[in-house]
C-alpha cells in the first residue's frame, strides 16, 4: 500500500510538471507561432503608448526576454526556492511556495490564490455532501421500486438536473429564494470559524444548486448500478441466507454499486475544488474559479499557471483517494 | 482612452436573466420624488445628512485602486475620495460637470513660456491620514513613479512622460535613487510645483486631473503593492483592502473642510465589493443593497427591459452621455479603400439603424455623424453623408452604389475585427457586414480578445495589410473632455505606431495633424474648439471614419443614495466626490 501511494505520488509529480509545460507552450508557444512577438507579448502588460524603453523594461522584470525554457525553468525553480523580484522600491522575496506575480498587477500570486481556497473548498464539500446523500439515497430508493410512481418522478427530476445549465438555475434559485422570496438573504462568504451559522446560511443556496446539477447524475448512476447489482448470483444467495432485506441492498447491492460512483465523484470533487466557475459568477462567491475567469480575461500567464496547477493537483489528490478506496469498498481490488 | 468595464462580460449569465425577468418581476420602488434623467440636469436628493454606509458593488475587480496605476474612467472618479489631484472636475450636471476645478492646487495652472511651463500653488494645511502635510515633493515623487516606472506601475497612461522635457534621460524613483529626480518638474518650495513641457501644451491643467498628479509620501511607496495601502490625501482613508474582493473606506480624521471646498465627507464608511454577477447588482441596487454600480456602464439587457417598461422604475433611471463614440474605422492603407470613392460608398452603405438596434436601441446611444461626441466642447452638428430611410425604415442605397461606382472595384472581399468578448461589437459588426454586401463588399468578421486587440491585431498595421483587413470596429473615450483629448490618438498621423496604435484608419492627414498641434498651442479656448470641429469636419470629408452612435448608458438611480449627479467627464457615470446615503 505505501509503496503504491510513493508510486502515485511520484507521477502526479510528473503529471503535474507536463501540465505546467503544456500550459506554459500554450501561453507561448502557440501566439508565437501566430506570429506575436515578445514586444508585443510585453506591450498587454503596459499601459498606453508604451516606449521601447518601457517595452525593454516590462520584457526584462517579466523575463520575457528569456527564452521560453528558461523562463520555465525559472518558475518551476521558484515553487521550491523562492525567488527575489522586485516590483517596487525595494526588492520582494517570495517564498515557497512562489508561483510567481501577477504580470498585469504584479501582486504575488499564491497569496491571491490561498485567500479564496476557503471559499471553493467550503463550496466544493458542501455541496458533495448534498450530492452524494441526495443522489444515492434516490438511486436507491428507485432502483428498488423500479417504474413506480417515485421513481419515475425522480428520474424525471434527475434528467431536469442534468439537462438544466448552472446558470440557468442558478439564476432561478436566486430570482426566486432571494428576492422573490427573501428566504436565503444575499451576503457575502463568512469564513467557517468565524460565524459557523452565517457560513452556512450564505452558501446553502450555491450548495443545493450545485448538489441539483449533480446529485441528478449520481442518482441515475446509483440506479442503474443497484438495478445491476440485485440481479445479480450473490445478492440472491444473500436473501438465500435469509439476510434482511436492508442489509442485503446496503451491504451487499450498494457497496458493490458504488464503485463507479467513487471514480466519477473522484473526479467531480478534483474539478469542482479547482474553482466552481459558473457557480462562483452567478452566487458572486471569490473563489478560485472567480479568479481562474479574472485571470484568462486579462491574460495573465503566472495566474492562470497558479490555478491550473491547484486544479490539476486536485483532480489527481481525489483520485488517488479514490484509488485508495477501491480496496476499502471492493473487496476484490488490491493495492499493489 | 481611458477604459471601461467589458459590458458583456457575463452575457450568459445576463441571458439566462432575460429569461427569468418574469418571475424576479420587482416591486416598483420609485421614491416618486424624481423623473428619469433627473441626475443628467441637476443633483437628485440633494443632502448633507452625515453618517451610514454607502455601498458600490463592481462586476469586474479594478486591477489597482492605486491612483497612479489605473486607467480605468471609474477609478479616476473614485479615487479622488481617497487622492487628491491638482485639479478636478466640477461635480455638477450636464456642460457644467466638464468645468475643471482647482483641488488640491489652490487654483488653476499659471502658465508661462508660451505655454510649455506650468506653475501651480498647492493648498496649504492638506494632510495625509498620518497627520503629515502635503508637500509638492510628493506630488512631483507621484508624477514620477506613475509615469517613469512603467515596469512595474504599467497600467496608467504616460502623458506626463511624452510631454516633459527630460523624458528619455531619467529612469524613474525605482532605478534613480538621486535626489534631484526628474529635472523637468521643479518644486521651489513645500507648496509650488513647476512642470517644464517640451511644447506648449494649452490643457494642461486637463492633463494635472488625473489620479498620478494626487501625492504619494515616497517613504510610504511600496511600488506595485502601494495598492494595498495608499496613504489618503483625501476625505476617506483605506481600512482594508482585499485584492479582488472588497475595499473599505471610512472617514479620514486629518480631512478638513477648511482645506477643501469640493468634499462633503457623509458617509461614516463606504464599502466596494468586487466580482459581484451583473444582474444580482442590479437587483440589489433595486433593493437597496448596494447603492451605485462602480463601473458605472449600466444595467444589463435584463434590467434595462425591466426599468423601461415601468413608469416608476423608469424614473429613476439615467440614460447619459459617455463621451464616446462607436464606430467603424476604414483602413485607408488597404484597397480598395485607400480611394476616398469606395470609403464614401461605405458612408451611405452602412445601415446606422439597423446597428444602433444591434447595439441596443436608441437608449444605448443616438445616431451620430461626427467624430467628436455631442458631449465634447467644440462639437458642430454636421452629416456629410446623409441617410435616407424609406417608411418601412429601409435604407436608400442609391448614393452608397453610385459612390461605389466611382471607385470601381467591383465585388470585393475584405476583413473586418471586432472584440470578441464585447457581443455588442460583434453584434454591431454582423450589421455592418450585412450592409455591405448590398453594394458588392463581402466582409468577413475576425473575432479577437480586447487584452490582445491593439497589441497583437486591430493595432497592428502589418497584421491589418497582411490579412486583409479594411474594416475596424471600435468605441472611443477621451481621457480628457476636450477636442485634442479626443482626437489626438485616433487622427494624428504622428501617432501611428507599429503595434498598441489606436489610428485605425492608418490617417497620416498633414493639415489634420498640423491643426492639431497648433490648435494644443493656442491659449485662446474658442479658437481651439474651432479648431477641433474644423478638424472633425475634415476627418469627415476624408471618410475613414464611420461614426455609428454616440454611446450612452443606462444607469439605475438608487433612491437611497443621496447627492446624485450623472458627469459626463466620468463617461455617464454619477458623479462619487459627495454621494450620501438616506439613513
Amino acid at each position: 500500500m505505501f509503496s503504491y501511494i510513493i508510486r502515485r505520488l511520484i507521477s502526479a509529480v510528473i503529471l503535474l510538471l507536463i501540465v505546467s509545460a503544456v500550459t506554459f507552450g500554450i501561453f507561448f508557444v502557440l501566439p508565437k507561432l501566430a506570429g506575436q512577438t515578445t514586444d508585443q507579448l510585453a506591450q498587454q502588460y503596459i499601459g498606453k503608448a508604451p516606449t521601447p524603453a518601457d517595452i525593454a523594461a516590462v520584457k526584462k522584470n517579466l523575463g520575457l526576454d528569456k527564452p521560453v525554457y528558461e523562463q520555465f525553468w525559472d518558475f518551476l525553480k521558484g515553487i521550491f526556492a523562492g525567488v527575489d523580484y522586485k516590483f517596487g522600491p525595494e526588492a520582494a522575496r517570495c517564498n515557497f511556495p512562489c508561483f510567481g506575480y501577477s504580470f498585469k498587477t504584479h501582486i504575488e500570486v499564491w497569496p491571491e490564490i490561498q485567500s479564496r481556497l476557503p471559499v471553493t473548498l467550503s463550496l466544493a464539500a458542501g455541496a458533495a455532501v448534498v450530492w452524494v446523500v441526495s443522489g444515492v439515497a434516490t438511486g436507491v430508493l428507485s432502483a428498488l421500486r423500479p417504474g413506480s410512481l417515485f421513481d419515475r418522478a425522480a428520474m424525471g427530476v434527475a434528467l431536469a438536473g442534468v439537462s438544466l445549465p448552472m446558470f440557468f438555475t442558478g439564476a432561478l434559485a436566486l430570482a426566486l429564494f432571494t428576492y422573490q422570496w427573501p428566504i436565503f438573504q444575499r451576503s457575502d462568504y463568512v469564513p467557517l470559524l468565524e460565524d459557523p451559522f452565517g457560513w452556512a446560511q450564505t452558501l446553502v443556496l450555491p450548495w443545493v444548486t450545485l448538489a441539483f446539477l449533480y446529485s441528478a447524475l449520481y442518482a441515475r448512476l446509483t440506479r442503474a448500478g443497484m438495478l445491476e447489482t440485485l440481479n445479480e448470483d450473490f445478492i440472491r444467495t444473500a436473501r438465500a441466507k435469509g439476510l434482511r432485506e436492508r442489509k442485503v441492498v446496503v451491504r451487499h447491492g450498494l457497496r458493490a454499486a458504488l464503485t463507479p460512483i467513487i471514480t466519477v465523484f473522484g473526479m467531480d470533487l478534483g474539478l469542482l475544488l479547482g474553482g466552481a466557475l459558473i457557480t462562483e459568477q452567478v452566487f458572486s462567491l471569490q473563489g478560485v474559479g472567480a479568479f481562474a475567469v479574472q485571470a484568462i480575461t486579462a491574460n495573465d500567464l503566472p495566474n492562470i499557471l497558479g490555478v491550473t496547477l491547484l486544479a490539476a493537483f486536485f483532480i489527481v489528490l481525489c483520485n488517488l483517494v479514490v484509488d485508495v478506496l477501491y480496496a476499502a469498498v471492493d473487496p476484490r481490488v488490491r493495492l499493489s | 482612452m481611458r477604459r471601461s468595464v467589458p459590458v458583456a462580460a457575463i452575457a450568459t449569465i445576463s441571458c439566462a436573466g432575460l429569461l427569468l425577468a418574469g418571475c424576479s418581476g420587482g416591486k416598483d420602488s420609485a421614491n416618486g420624488s424624481s423623473k428619469a434623467n433627473a441626475a443628467t440636469k441637476g443633483v437628485v436628493n440633494a443632502s448633507n445628512e452625515k453618517g451610514g454606509t454607502l455601498n458600490y458593488a463592481i462586476s469586474d475587480a479594478p486591477e489597482s485602486f492605486d491612483p497612479g496605476n489605473t486607467y480605468y474612467a471609474f477609478i479616476y472618479n473614485f479615487s479622488r475620495l481617497y487622492a487628491r489631484p491638482l485639479t478636478t472636475f466640477n461635480p455638477a450636471p450636464g456642460a457644467k460637470g466638464n468645468e475643471l476645478v482647482p483641488d488640491l492646487a489652490e487654483s488653476m495652472g499659471k502658465a508661462s513660456d508660451g505655454g510649455k511651463t506650468w506653475t501651480y500653488k498647492l493648498r496649504k494645511g492638506v494632510k495625509y491620514e498620518d497627520g503629515r502635510e502635503v508637500t509638492s515633493q510628493d506630488v512631483k515623487y507621484a508624477v514620477e513613479r506613475s509615469n517613469f516606472a512603467r515596469d512595474t506601475l504599467s497600467l496608467g497612461p504616460n502623458y506626463f512622460q511624452q510631454f516633459l522635457v527630460d523624458d528619455d534621460k531619467y529612469k524613474g524613483p525605482y532605478k534613480d535613487k538621486s535626489k534631484a529626480g526628474l529635472k523637468s518638474i521643479e518644486t521651489p518650495d513645500d507648496h509650488t510645483i513647476v512642470f517644464h513641457l517640451k511644447k506648449p501644451f494649452a490643457e494642461f491643467d486637463y492633463l494635472v486631473s488625473a489620479p498620478q498628479t494626487a501625492p504619494v509620501p515616497q517613504d510610504k511607496d511600496k511600488g506595485a503593492e502601494y495598492t494595498r495601502s495608499v496613504v489618503s490625501s483625501g476625505s476617506y482613508k483605506f481600512q482594508s483592502y482585499q485584492e479582488g474582493k472588497q475595499l473599505v473606506l471610512v472617514r479620514n480624521p486629518q480631512w478638513s473642510a477648511k482645506t477643501d471646498p469640493l468634499r462633503k465627507q457623509l458617509p461614516d464608511k463606504i464599502v466596494v465589493k468586487m466580482k459581484v454577477a451583473k444582474s444580482t447588482i442590479d437587483k440589489d441596487l433595486k433593493s437597496g443593497n448596494t447603492h451605485i454600480d462602480l463601473a458605472g456602464t449600466g444595467v444589463d439587457g435584463q434590467t434595462q427591459a425591466q426599468l423601461l417598461t415601468s413608469e416608476s422604475e423608469k424614473a429613476n433611471t439615467d440614460n447619459a452621455l459617455g463621451q464616446r463614440l462607436v464606430y467603424t474605422a476604414i483602413n485607408s492603407k488597404v484597397k480598395p479603400f485607400d480611394k476616398l470613392e469606395c470609403r464614401q460608398a461605405v458612408q451611405y452603405a452602412i445601415d446606422k439603424k439597423a446597428v444602433q438596434t444591434s447595439l441596443g436601441g436608441p437608449i444605448r446611444g443616438d445616431l451620430a455623424s461626427t467624430v467628436l461626441p455631442t458631449d465634447i466642447p467644440g462639437y458642430q452638428k454636421f452629416d456629410l453623408y446623409p441617410q435616407k430611410y424609406d417608411a418601412k425604415n429601409k435604407l436608400d442605397l442609391t448614393e452608397a452604389k453610385k459612390k461605389w461606382k466611382e471607385c470601381g472595384a467591383g465585388n470585393v472581399d475584405t476583413t473586418i475585427l471586432a472584440r470578441s468578448d464585447r457581443q455588442d461589437e460583434v453584434d454591431a459588426a454582423t450589421t455592418v457586414v450585412e450592409s455591405l454586401k448590398k453594394i458588392g463588399i463581402n466582409a468577413k468578421i475576425q473575432q479577437y480578445p480586447t487584452s490582445k486587440y491593439f497589441s497583437d491585431y486591430a493595432g497592428v498595421p502589418k497584421f491589418n495589410k497582411k490579412n486583409n483587413v479594411g474594416l475596424i470596429m471600435m468605441q472611443w473615450g477621451s481621457d480628457f473632455p476636450t477636442g485634442y483629448g479626443y482626437l489626438q490618438q485616433i487622427l494624428n498621423g504622428k501617432a501611428i505606431s507599429q503595434s498598441g496604435n489606436t489610428n485605425l484608419s492608418e490617417l497620416d492627414d498633414p493639415e489634420i495633424n498640423k491643426l492639431l498641434e497648433t490648435a494644443i498651442a493656442d491659449t485662446d479656448k474658442a479658437a481651439r474648439e474651432k479648431a477641433y470641429a474644423e478638424i472633425d469636419k475634415k476627418t469627415m470629408e476624408q471618410a475613414v471614419i464611420v461614426p455609428l452612435t454616440y454611446f450612452k448608458v443606462l444607469n439605475y438611480r438608487s433612491p437611497e443614495a443621496t447627492n446624485l449627479v450623472s458627469t459626463s467627464a466620468f463617461s455617464g457615470q454619477y458623479d462619487y466626490l459627495n454621494v450620501g446615503v438616506k439613513k
